[in-house]
């Protein structure tokens, strides 16, 4: 610590402080967009130019402000999926893997187990699939780390490069429409697939799975005994085996609700938006969700307004890139930015730097251990 | 089928496994070091894009390419500071901070590298075979026809094995990750030495993203990188925080990789789409036995990797 900060040190504070919680966020969010300001400076553009572009592309219009709901839909059921994994301090990051995993069991059931059922039958059928094909996907990481150990982080990654390729491979093979032309996809859906939108705009049924599963979460995790249970194990895998909870049946259900609610991002997206399923799904949903989650705090109400945020800015990329040329790829680096700033920021909620009056020995403290 | 798998294709294969293994090779290194020093990385995809950039952005500027692969491997290192910062020195969540670096690094280097983007290199790092061994049977075309960075791949293996267990610095790196808190006790500066090892592993990254953007795919694409990075975090794994374990794992990846398009360009009817699941699947069935309860300790994972080292707390 000593050559890192000089003679300053960190205290940890006794209680974190709750005035941070909400400014830190907030203060990360404008300080990354001023930090992203001065690369797109030195990239020789006009940082107020281009901020301007996108917040008037993502909220100045109907057609933008819909859009950005439309992006809000996915990126908050998988935030709230894998917030649900990183409260058990579960690092599911494989949310992609089970949103094209929810996509593909729900195509499944639109083009060949219930293709001449009415709306009524078909989309529960199709709700009921896509949460399981991503608590599936969730399960397989979820089974290997709770008998065998295995690190979840690395295999839920794994497991969204197959999903993708297997999605890939369907769309390419044994499911690809033989009347299409060019990009790669399954053939339309029968139009009792479609979940209802907001004609004129794309805006579905699926943003208000959203809010409902952030309502139903907020119930879980502050009414309900098995809520605050993950939580002690999410900080204490020790005190939660001391405490006589369950940890391997619990890391299963977490694992199985974080994967079903990202396959329920995919199955709202295949009806809600294309009604086909194709190359290119996700333009990395089930990533985004881990800022959206981690910015949101891990609670319900804050993954809300993140997604709505992060779907703004995504929406303004892609703005940007169509109206002024500039990758859409300014979105995910502004991401990691304002991830960078909260990261640094949380700090100031737990800590508080202290000078002290001179270094002290390392060797005679560190013996004393 | 049979006249796919002569003498010549498994040659061919082979050698080609080994190039397309380089890059990865170089950032499992990198990463290795980061975790034997305690700290999990897993921004290495970033620091791999931003170091193939940057080394095309040099090789474009001053012609040269080992000006290039020098400028990807500061890029790489600048990259790994932030991490080492937040994750180190501030003790932030390192999960989280490795996360923000693989978006941060992929967002930054595709805005950057738009104007690089389909630019032919004036210069490259091609095949040189290496004078008498190149003409070995086997070994030669295998092993020493291909270019320079495969070969300082060849010299860091050896170099790092050794660094680790056999010198007095890589008794320290290992007690970084193992038992931080007596490495505290022999006077180590525990964050000091972790931060620094963070920074060498971004470097390595940096040079392996070179080593596509300047070797095996010469030219700035956005995206070049396509998950090597991760596979570089999963072999770490794989190898057992081994060096030479690295290497085969990389060259075994790399075999996939070349592999594929091979059996494909042979006409070999499985769908590619399966055959580039196999690396994936592959990583997921060696983490598995590797880590099977009771064999995590002789797999070798440093005891206290991802875990930030507070005095205070342990006193």
């Amino acid at each position: 610590m000593a050559d890192v900060l000089g003679r300053w040190r960190l205290e940890r504070l006794p209680s974190p402080s709750r005035l941070g919680a909400v400014l830190v966020p907030a203060a990360s969010i404008l300080l990354a967009l001023v930090a992203g300001g001065l690369i797109v400076a030195l990239a020789g553009q006009n940082p107020l130019a281009v901020y301007g572009a996108m917040l008037a592309g993502a909220l100045g219009s109907r057609n933008g402000l819909a859009e950005t709901l439309v992006k809000t839909t996915p990126l908050l059921l998988t935030g709230l999926g894998v917030a649900v994994a990183f409260r058990m301090r579960l690092w599911n990051i494989g949310g992609e893997g089970q949103f094209y995993l929810g996509a593909i069991v729900a195509t499944w059931i639109a083009l060949f187990g219930l293709p001449d059922a009415g709306g009524w039958a078909l989309v529960p059928a199709m709700i009921a699939a896509g949460l399981l094909g991503g608590a599936l996907w969730g399960l397989i990481p979820g089974a290997l780390r709770a008998y065998l150990g295995a690190n979840e982080t690395i295999v839920t990654l794994m497991l969204n490069y197959v999903a993708i390729l297997l999605a890939d491979w369907l769309v390419h093979g044994p499911w690809k429409d033989p009347q299409a032309f060019g990009f790669p996809g399954t053939p339309r859906f029968s139009s009792a697939a479609a979940l209802p939108a907001l004609a004129p705009t794309r805006v579905h049924l699926g943003l208000l799975f959203g809010v409902t599963a952030a309502a139903v979460l907020w119930v879980l995790f502050r009414r309900t005994r098995w809520g605050y249970e993950i939580g002690v194990m999410g900080e204490s895998d020790r005190a939660a085996r001391y405490a006589g909870m369950p940890t391997r049946r619990t890391i299963l259900l977490v694992m199985a609700l974080s994967g079903a609610l990202c396959g329920l991002a995919g199955m709202s997206e295949v009806a809600g938006i294309g009604q086909q399923l194709q190359r290119n799904l996700s333009p990395g949903y089930g990533y985004t969700a881990i800022i959206v989650a981690w910015v949101g705090r891990l609670h319900p109400g804050g993954i809300v307004v993140v997604a709505f945020v992060l779907a703004a800015l995504l929406v303004g990329g892609d703005q940007i890139q169509m109206s002024m040329g500039l990758p859409a790829a300014i979105a995910p680096m502004l991401q990691g930015i304002v991830l960078f700033f909260l990261l640094g920021g949380e700090l100031l909620t737990r800590y508080r730097l202290v000078r002290h009056p001179a270094p002290s020995d390392a060797a005679a403290t560190g013996a004393g251990t | 089928m049979e006249q796919v798998f002569t003498v010549g294709f498994l040659v061919a294969v082979l050698a080609a496994a080994i190039a397309a293994g380089s890059a990865i090779l170089f950032a499992c290194l990198g990463e290795l070091l980061a975790e034997r020093s305690g700290v999990l990385n897993l921004g290495v995809e970033g620091m791999m894009l931003i170091g193939a950039l940057a080394g095309v952005a040099a090789t474009l500027g001053t012609g040269n390419p080992w000006l290039g692969a020098g400028a990807a491997i500061l890029a790489g290192a600048g990259m790994a500071s932030i991490h080492a910062l937040l994750a180190v020195g501030l003790k932030a969540n390192q999960v989280v901070s490795g996360l923000a670096l693989t978006l941060f690094g992929g967002g930054l280097s595709a805005f950057l590298g738009q104007r690089y983007v389909g630019l032919p290199l004036p210069a490259s790092f091609g095949r040189e075979p290496v004078p008498l061994l190149a003409d070995l049977p086997l070994f030669g075309p295998i092993l020493f026809r291909q270019d320079p960075l495969v070969y300082l791949s060849y010299a860091l293996v050896p170099a790092l094995w050794f660094f680790v267990y056999k010198t007095r610095a890589g008794l320290r790196l290992r007690a970084l990750g193992e038992r931080p808190e007596a490495a505290d006790a022999m006077g180590i500066d525990v964050d000091r030495l972790r931060a620094s090892y963070v920074v060498v592993g971004g470097a390595l990254a940096g040079l392996g993203g070179a080593a596509i953007s300047l070797g095996t795919n010469p030219g700035w694409t956005e995206g070049m990188t396509a998950g090597r990075g991760w596979i570089a975090v999963a072999l770490v794994i794989f190898a057992g925080w081994n060096p030479a374990r690295a290497a085969l794992g990389a060259w075994l990846f790399g075999g996939v990789e070349a592999g594929q398009f091979r059996l494909q360009g042979a006409g070999v009817d499985i769908s590619p789409f399966f055959l580039g699941m196999l690396p994936y699947l592959f990583t997921i069935v060696v983490l598995v036995l590797a880590t099977r309860p009771g064999a995590r300790h002789r797999l070798g994972a440093p005891a206290a990797l991802g875990l930030p080292y507070q005095r205070e707390e342990r006193g």
